[in-house]
């Protein structure tokens, strides 16, 4: 296809330019919207024009800013996983369910896109000593922190892993080659590998017909339910907590919004910031 | 030139053909893997790279290697090494095709490998990687192919080759390096978050490459009358030394760093890998029995090859004990060690232990075994066309 | 030329390998398929010949909108209805079964597309 070649040879005159030094042309290059667009787009798509501007809050240098000026974050509020300690497998199951993650008996296969973890596990540079009994015997809900400064988006040698323009760290199935960089680059374990036909750890007549599996041989993890955010809705996680508030999906770029509110009236941790990822998930304990 | 790999003695054809059975082994194998799979490994989503990562990590030190020959012969004028240069670029090319060939088996999905290519992503060091390794091959390729062709005519090389020659020299440095970077640039994996990692790998690979190039000329010395100098012997022997003892104080460094800021996350690792990590009640500590290897070996090796009277032996059958030691002592750590270990603690603090599967043995061994064919065709051409000068 | 018998011989051996499909089935490229349209719908995205050669090309571009450019609206217009970019949830809600509509032409000329692998067909 024409799109292809010429987005190889924007590449490869971007590379060349990066071999001359210029890594700041290139990031520009590289981040900017491609004028090319096939022909059957043009037919059929009536207009997307707007909100590709770049969105004014960028972290540092480097990172690549949601082009709508979006960033998708989440709450956890851990309390109302206390108060409901049933909550949590509630939530991974939704999870799991909406998307057709496989359930494979063998630990070596797993596959998991979110799940409840220890306390010193999710939160390795908080201590442990003398914590109240009962944030050490509640586990607490992980899953992809959504980085703005992601290292997996880094690491990816063929773009598979990206940030969207919502913010969100998304993984195109079809391109991945399954080389796993990305697993080692991300500090929170948050991905998971098809090792096998995920087919053969999913029950074929419970499926979500709406949305598809995987096949073997690609890295998959949480997608903050980017196919339903996309079209307005909640993330699958959150709907399935009701009202009770446990966990706040919303734009962090955007002061008025309900998880900004949350997150000026409250204390709140992310993990691991030390190592400058910004995480896009905030927990109250 | 190549019609000289298609003569040789019963010997010579017996090797290969064990070397393609175990190939063969191999090829199933991995249609078996093909098919089912990377289940077949004994890797899971804590520890998602094991023995095909790790031999390339090593292998790609052992290419490395070669310049240590490669510097001294061109740049210097070493003429000392006249014969035991091609060895190194040999050997160069065949370990970066066993490098090449266990990134394929490691891919989940090999047939989209060219999107490397397509949709090249600069920021990733893979991309890197894919440049320097593919350069690195290419240039050895042209020297050691280009050189070897004038040798035989009785001329003198073409101008224009030094050009590659030189360039091959940097190439040498950066893929170790660029190797290097795939693991110290990921946050959050204490072990592999270490500036010294490029370092202690050149110096692992200075030390590696050289001690398997005099194994192998000592065998070459017997079986194919092709003898590299004893003055080459004890100045690949010096450089080993030196290397090999700049490796392991690389990693004493990494263990002072560890222990003496006492930073849990940066001795971990180095605690699982040496003697063992308590976790809830149970000891982790499989790697241990390798690591210790990796130690006893180093010091049987640098002794044989340090004191006068082993190495300097009639029949050098201590030398070769000695540089046979370094090799799998430093396999051990890095081939062994380093990639399985920056692995545990997960990033969730928990323990998962790394058993490679017997399918996945069989395919690093056929790997290898492709590698030792690859070199075997190569040095064959290589000695037949030196016996033919000299005829 | 040495050996030109061999050589010979041997092309002719090469070409009647090659084009031993085409002997095998007497130069008859077996019926042609025919495709079971969708009953209450007309329209398609584009008409039809160009579906044919292009619809290929078509969802790659929907795949990358849909996840690159996290365009997910509905905005495929077809007749006075508007569909999202989705193979699952535009296409097969009118092209109701694989087995008589992509399979037939796909077995024909011999394509296995890798979509299914991954995306779900409608259940028959």
């Amino acid at each position: 296809m024409d799109k292809k070649r010429r987005d190889f040879l924007k590449i490869a005159g971007a590379s060349t330019l990066a071999g001359l030094g210029g890594t700041a042309v290139v990031d520009r290059l590289v981040s900017g919207t491609s004028p090319v667009q096939s022909k059957a787009t043009k037919e059929v798509d009536s207009g997307h024009g707007g909100g590709h501007e770049a969105a004014a809050q960028g972290h540092a240098a480097g990172v690549e800013v949601a082009k709508s000026g979006n960033r998708f974050g989440m709450i956890v509020d851990l309390r109302k996983f206390k108060e409901n300690p049933a909550l949590g497998d509630i939530v991974v199951e939704a999870c799991h369910g909406t998307h057709n993650v496989p359930d494979f008996s063998e630990k070596k296969d797993e596959i998991k896109w979110t799940w409840l973890t220890g306390y010193g596990g999710a939160f390795t540079e908080h201590s442990r000593l003398y914590k109240d009994q009962l944030t050490l015997d509640n586990d607490v809900l992980v899953m992809c922190n959504h980085c703005d400064n992601p290292p997996c988006v880094r690491a990816c040698p063929t773009k598979a892993t990206f940030k969207n323009k919502d913010g969100i760290v998304a993984m195109d199935y079809h391109r991945c080659i399954g080389c796993r960089f990305c697993m080692a680059a991300c500090p929170y374990g948050m991905r998971s590998f098809n090792w096998r036909d995920p087919r053969a750890g999913l029950d074929m007549n419970k499926l979500n017909n709406e949305f598809p599996t995987r096949m073997r041989g690609v890295v998959e993890k949480c997608n903050f339910c980017a196919e339903r955010v996309g079209l307005g809705k909640q993330p699958a996680c959150v709907e399935a907590c009701g009202d009770s508030k446990a966990l706040i999906f919303g734009n962090l770029n955007d002061p008025e919004s309900e998880i900004r509110k949350v997150l000026k009236a409250n204390y709140t941790v992310q993990r691991k910031p030390s190592l400058g990822t910004h995480p896009s998930v905030f927990y109250i304990v | 030139m190549f019609e000289k790999a298609l003569k040789g003695n019963n010997y010579y054809w017996v090797w290969l053909a064990f070397l393609g059975a175990l190939m063969s082994i191999a090829a199933f194998c991995y249609v078996r893997q093909f098919n089912y799979g990377l289940g077949l490994t004994g890797m899971s989503r804590d520890v998602s790279w094991g023995l095909y990562i790790s031999q390339f990590t090593f292998l790609v030190g052992v290419a490395a290697g070669g310049v240590m020959l490669v510097l001294p012969y061109y740049v210097h004028n070493y003429k000392v090494f006249g014969r035991i240069t091609i060895l190194g670029e040999f050997l160069a090319i065949s370990a970066l095709l066993m490098c090449l060939t266990f990134i394929v088996a490691d891919l989940g999905q090999p047939l989209r490998m060219l999107n490397v290519i397509f949709y090249a992503q600069p920021r990733s060091m893979l991309f890197y990687d894919m440049i320097v390794l593919n350069g690195y091959l290419f240039l050895n390729i042209l020297c050691g192919w280009v050189i070897l062709t004038a040798e035989r005519n009785g001329e003198h090389p073409p101008k224009w080759i030094y050009f590659f020659v030189y360039l091959s020299i940097p190439f040498a440095v950066s893929i170790h390096t660029v190797t290097a970077m795939l693991y110290c640039g990921l946050p959050g994996r204490h072990f592999w978050l270490s500036a010294i990692v490029a370092p202690r790998f050149l110096a692992s690979a200075f030390a590696a490459g050289p001690a398997l190039i005099v194994v192998i000329a000592l065998i070459l010395r017997r079986v194919a009358n092709y003898d590299v100098g004893k003055e080459a012997l004890n100045k690949m022997v010096t450089i080993i030394i030196y290397a090999a003892i700049i490796n392991v104080f690389f990693v004493g460094l990494e263990f002072f760093v560890g222990y003496y800021s006492d930073i849990p996350g940066h001795k971990h690792t180095l605690q699982y890998l040496f003697f063992g990590l308590e976790h809830h009640g149970h000891m982790y500590n499989n790697l241990v029995p390798y690591m210790w290897g990796f130690v006893v070996l180093f010091i049987i090796g640098i002794t044989l090859l340090s004191v006068p009277y082993t190495r300097n032996n009639k029949n050098d059958i201590w030398l070769g004990i000695g540089c046979a030691s370094i090799f799998i002592s430093f396999w051990l750590d890095k081939g062994v060690g380093f990639v399985l270990g920056g692995f545990v603690p997960t990033p969730l603090e928990e323990i998962v232990e790394y058993y490679p599967n017997v399918n996945e043995i069989f395919i690093t061994i056929g790997v290898w075994a492709m590698g030792a064919f690859i070199l075997t065709v190569l040095y064959k051409i290589a000695i037949d066309v030196e016996h033919e000068i000299e005829a | 030329m040495y050996d030109s018998g061999k050589i010979i011989a041997g092309l002719i051996i090469f070409v009647l390998f090659v084009t031993f499909p085409i002997w095998y089935n007497h130069g008859d490229a077996g019926a042609v398929p025919k495709v079971e349209l969708p009953k209450d719908t007309k329209e398609c995205v584009l008409p039809a010949d160009q579906m044919r050669a292009e619809h290929m090309q078509l969802l790659n571009v929907w795949r990358d909108e849909v996840l690159r450019t996290a365009d997910r609206s509905f905005n495929v217009k077809i007749g006075d209805k508007k569909y999202q970019m989705s193979l699952m949830n535009t296409c097969m809600q009118c092209h109701t079964s694989k087995k008589k509509f992509c399979d037939q032409c796909h077995d024909y000329t011999s394509v296995s597309p890798y979509c299914w692998d991954c995306h779900l067909a409608p259940v028959e």
